[in-house]
């Protein structure tokens, strides 16, 4: 039995076209790690895409673009959202925070400090989205238990660590012991 | 001339890499973002099964911003990673072999534009029946069912029968038999990083690759041959791997079509391959039916076993050759087996090729094997610990099948985990729906062989010196998050006594570094450590002669220190590193030495003793202790007690990571993980959501014993950490769910359903196909080479 997988009927006589992508670029206008930048970009753009593509921001990573891995975890006001699920233009009133936006001062934030020291980032690659989630915890919760660690970051899938340099990193880092 | 102690080596100091990933400054394959780049995506066949009768391009041709499109005619020559088995096609050339298999490729302006172009191309099918269980692969004998031709019989990619010891002999004089049967369910590696690689053809007619890749010198290798370049004009650099586990080590189509892309285009030429790609590329843990037949002495000794495995290979044959011997290889390695027959079979399906997966081949049997031993523990009123004990294999032994066995930390292994778990005050004691389960394990640090058959170093380092004082270490090794480029500076580091962070690691790059086969097979201290420690020698050799005549010191008093090179008798005589390098430099001209590692030679001769050989084996054990809802046959688990024989602790931090991230994805694998197929050929669930992997919530609290027997073939000592730890906990949740519920699970993952059905003896044993497998290869202990060991 043979078939046409793809229709041929739909065949285009025309020579060429161009695919419209949205109807041109929009002017967006956001507030990335305290910095207000303005980028020209698609306004089916996701968050993550603009960060990524647009603005060079490549600290936010992606692993599944549909939301379900928290990888591409960015600060939203202080909330962790998932960038991959959010436009571009949606992310215009609020001030975003990325990895890129964690130093302050040209010095590490105390969770980079003792995610590093203990050995918590292995590939890495889950990690800017689990620093940003616990940062927001820490910002909130000043000294949480182990519990709630794992509760705020049970959207953050890492399949390296089993996750126990991740929690102790965490805790450290709410004991202000800066890891040497 | 080796000081006392260590002043790098056994020290938790942070990776190399860790504070660049900590601030998103890591640039991985898909960051890359290259001047005038464009876009690549994979047509993929949606038909488990069909002959290509056709492929069209025209219609997507004329859309304006589509480069070009290329079809299997484009690139014709077969490849794979075994050398034996090149199997594969970039693009299906006549055939495709599972869903997803890619049909063409296409180089666009954007990536939504080369993904709206995959529609414009034509394809016309022919759809065969496809074959999608071990069975029927097995049943289907008749030519016209062939997935593929190559092959000696129908659908059998590999059978293979040895056998060793008398095994005749062996069972006669057992006292008890056990026949079981086990299924090892699929998983795939989920690595949170999806596959990318970008291609470049420039003005200069070289080729240079960045991918995220396992293994950029087999890439190399694959790339010369598909793309009809000579090796010397392609480069391959490996990007840093957001997360391997195995996944990452075959050469594919995506890696080969970029690179014929740009050599059309003469562009950059970007590809990312979506989540659910990733889920249909594969090369995972093989789903694997297995019969074991063990007799043993009523005092619980081992006599003899027989150990049938069927693997269901997928569509192609990736590592398969390798997988099939190595679900035989590892029985006779933890403890005395004086006899052992092992029959197994990989089959072609038609679904995504399995490959490595973290404990390649191993963690099945192994499964299989120690929840035997429980079981055969239970019968005769022994303790499983105990049973282990008393049969434990010696150091500087030669198994039934050939392996030499140097160090061995089992003993304390068992030992210690039992102590800090309090074994023995919980085992069968604990109540109803609360349970305690135990298993032992080993593993290799590294492959004997290599991929292909050379006489070559497996790994090589190169070190400059420079005369501002820094160390560059130049190696083939690729980091996929295990620490391989900490691994060298720490070498390096330990060697000329100089502070690591005076060190720069180049690594995984073709065009600069010397070739190591890649991070596989738990290969990568062993044997860069060794090939590092080789190169700094050369070197130290030299610096010392010159701060020997300097410092009016003999040679073999002086040592490499806390920045200085200075007397061991009078440490106050001495001079700085970067003083020496500078007048060492002066005499010999520039600086630099290499060093490489070759595994020693094993004692086997049979056909197939390639598989298992290795530089040092490790062992470890696993305590798991858990709760199972005998309402819902749900499990949680309460603690895991690991404890694993790393030789020495390179860095404890790293052999703790490495320990804990297996202990997460044995659980993974034991409770919940599943590559699962419908009967369209279909993926079940590929989705992170729906592809169950346990989040912080699931993880329960680790706890990481390290045991150092100081292995004389290791660099320090040290041997692998990053697979062997993941065995132990997976027959130990198995055996747990026992010891609370009381029921047997013989299948993995071991999901509420099954336990509701054992509960109802409505869950069946294992079905095992009838098969014939050839007639076995004998061999006996001491028909191979003598080989002289390290002590």
């Amino acid at each position: 039995m043979a078939i046409v997988d793809r229709s041929s009927k739909e065949k285009s006589r025309r020579k060429s076209f161009v695919f419209e992508e949205g109807g041109g670029k929009i002017m967006l206008r956001l507030r990335v790690n305290g910095e207000i930048r303005e980028v020209a970009t698609e306004g089916s753009k996701t968050l993550l895409e603009v960060l990524r593509e647009d603005m060079g921001l490549t600290g936010t990573k992606h692993g599944c673009e549909l939301g379900e891995c928290g990888t591409c975890a960015v600060l939203l006001d202080g909330e962790p959202v998932l960038s991959c699920l959010l436009l571009g233009v949606e992310a215009e009133d609020a001030e975003i925070l990325t990895v890129e936006g964690m130093m302050r001062d040209g010095k590490p934030h105390p969770l980079q400090k003792t995610f590093a020291a203990l050995g918590a980032t292995q590939c890495g690659y889950c990690i800017p989205g689990v620093l940003l989630t616990a940062k927001s915890l820490l910002d909130k919760n000043l000294h949480p238990t182990r519990d709630e660690i794992r509760e705020a970051l049970s959207g953050n899938l890492c399949r390296c660590t089993g996750y126990t340099k991740i929690l102790q990193a965490v805790e450290l880092a709410a004991k202000g012991e800066e890891a040497t | 001339m080796r000081k006392k102690g260590f002043s790098v080596i056994g020290k938790p100091l942070p990776k190399v890499d860790a504070m660049a990933k900590c601030a998103g400054e890591t640039v991985y394959a898909d960051d890359l973002h290259l001047p005038r780049m464009t876009y690549a995506k994979l047509l993929r066949s949606p038909h488990p099964h069909a002959r290509v009768l056709r492929v069209n391009p025209e219609r997507a041709l004329r859309l304006e911003g589509v480069y070009a499109v290329l079809t299997g005619k484009d690139l014709p020559e077969k490849f794979g990673i075994m050398p034996a088995t090149q199997d594969e096609e970039a693009l299906a050339l006549d055939k495709v072999r599972y869903v997803g298999d890619p049909v063409a490729a296409v180089a666009a302006v954007s990536e939504t534009l080369a993904d709206k172009a995959l529609g414009y191309i034509d394809v016309e099918y022919e759809i065969l029946k496809p074959i999608l269980t071990i069975e029927d692969a097995l049943a289907s004998t008749d030519e016209s069912a062939r997935i593929h031709t190559w092959n000696r019989r129908a659908n059998i990619q590999k059978a293979v029968s040895l056998e060793f010891g008398d095994m005749a002999g062996a069972f006669a004089q057992a006292d008890h038999i056990f026949e079981d049967t086990f299924f090892y369910q699929g998983n795939t590696h989920l690595p949170m990083e999806q596959y990318c690689a970008i291609g470049f053809y420039g003005p200069d007619e070289k080729l240079t690759l960045w991918s995220s890749t396992q293994t950029p010198h087999y890439l190399h290798r694959a790339l010369a041959k598909v793309l009809g370049l000579p090796a010397s004009r392609i480069r391959v650099i490996a990007t840093p791997v957001g997360g391997g586990f195995g996944g990452k080590s075959d050469p594919f189509s995506h890696e080969i079509c970029v690179a014929k892309l740009s050599m059309i285009t003469r562009r950059p030429v970007k590809i990312t391959l979506t989540r659910e790609e990733t889920f249909y590329v594969h090369r995972g843990r093989h789903p694997v039916k297995m019969w074991m037949k063990t007799g043993v002495k009523k005092d619980g000794t081992l006599q003899a076993m027989h150990f049938r495995s069927f693997l269901d290979g997928g569509g192609y044959s990736s590592y398969g050759l390798a997988s099939v011997y190595y679900t035989g290889a590892l029985q006779t390695v933890a403890y005395k087996l004086p006899a052992y027959k092992f029959e197994g079979v990989r089959v072609f399906t038609n679904k995504p090729a399995c490959g490595p997966k973290r404990g390649h081949g191993t963690p099945q049997p192994r499964f299989a094997f120690e929840v035997q031993l429980d079981e055969i523990a239970e019968k005769l009123g022994m303790d499983p610990t105990d049973l282990r004990l008393k049969q434990l294999t010696e150091p500087n032994t030669v198994t039934v099948n050939g392996l030499r066995i140097g160090t061995t930390g089992l003993r304390e292994c068992i030992e210690k985990v039992a102590e800090r778990a309090e074994w023995k005050k919980k085992f069968r004691k604990l109540p109803f729906g609360h349970g305690i389960g135990f298993a032992a394990s080993t593993y290799i640090s590294g492959a004997g062989l290599p991929i292909y058959w050379n006489d070559m170093p497996h790994s090589g380092v190169q070190i400059k010196l420079d005369r501002g004082g820094g160390v560059t270490v130049f190696c083939g090794s690729t980091d996929i998050g295990q620490g391989s480029d900490s691994i060298l500076a720490y070498a390096t580091a330990e060697e000329f006594g100089i502070d690591p962070a005076d060190i720069r690691v180049v690594t995984a790059d073709t065009d600069l570094t010397p070739v190591d086969l890649g991070s596989y097979s738990s290969r990568v201290t062993v044997m860069t450590g060794n090939a590092t420690i080789e190169a700094c020698g050369k070197l130290k050799k030299t610096l010392l002669e010159v701060a020997s005549e300097v410092l009016e010191v003999p040679a073999d008093d002086l040592e490499f220190a806390d920045g200085r090179v200075r007397s061991q008798s009078l440490p106050e005589r001495g001079i700085s590193f970067v003083e020496c390098v500078q007048k060492t430099e002066a005499k010999f001209g520039t600086l630099g030495a290499t060093g490489s590692y070759r595994p020693p030679k094993h004692p086997a001769n049979y056909k197939g003793s390639g598989c298992g050989p290795t530089p040092a084996f490790t062992f470890s054990t696993a305590i798991v202790e858990l709760h199972c809802d005998p309402e819902t046959g749900e499990i949680k688990i309460d603690k895991v007690w690991i404890a694993h024989d790393c030789g020495r602790a390179f860095n404890p931090l790293l052999v703790e990571g490495q320990t804990e991230g297996s202990v997460y994805m044995a659980l993974g694998e034991v409770l919940m993980e599943e590559q699962i197929f419908r009967k369209s050929g279909l993926h079940k669930i590929p989705s992170i959501l729906e592809y169950k992997s346990p989040t912080t919530l699931e993880t329960p609290e680790i706890e990481t014993i390290l045991v150092e027997t100081n292995d004389p073939e290791g660099p320090y000592g040290a041997k692998e950490a990053g697979q062997g730890p993941l065995l132990p906990v997976i027959p130990a949740v198995s055996n747990a769910v026992y010891d609370a519920v009381g029921v047997r699970i013989h299948e993995i993952p071991i999901t509420p359903d099954k336990i509701l059905r054992a509960f109802d003896k409505r869950l069946k044993p294992v079905s095992i196909p009838d098969y014939q497998f050839p007639p076995p290869i004998k061999w006996q202990p001491g028909e191979g080479v003598q080989v002289p060991q390290k002590s």
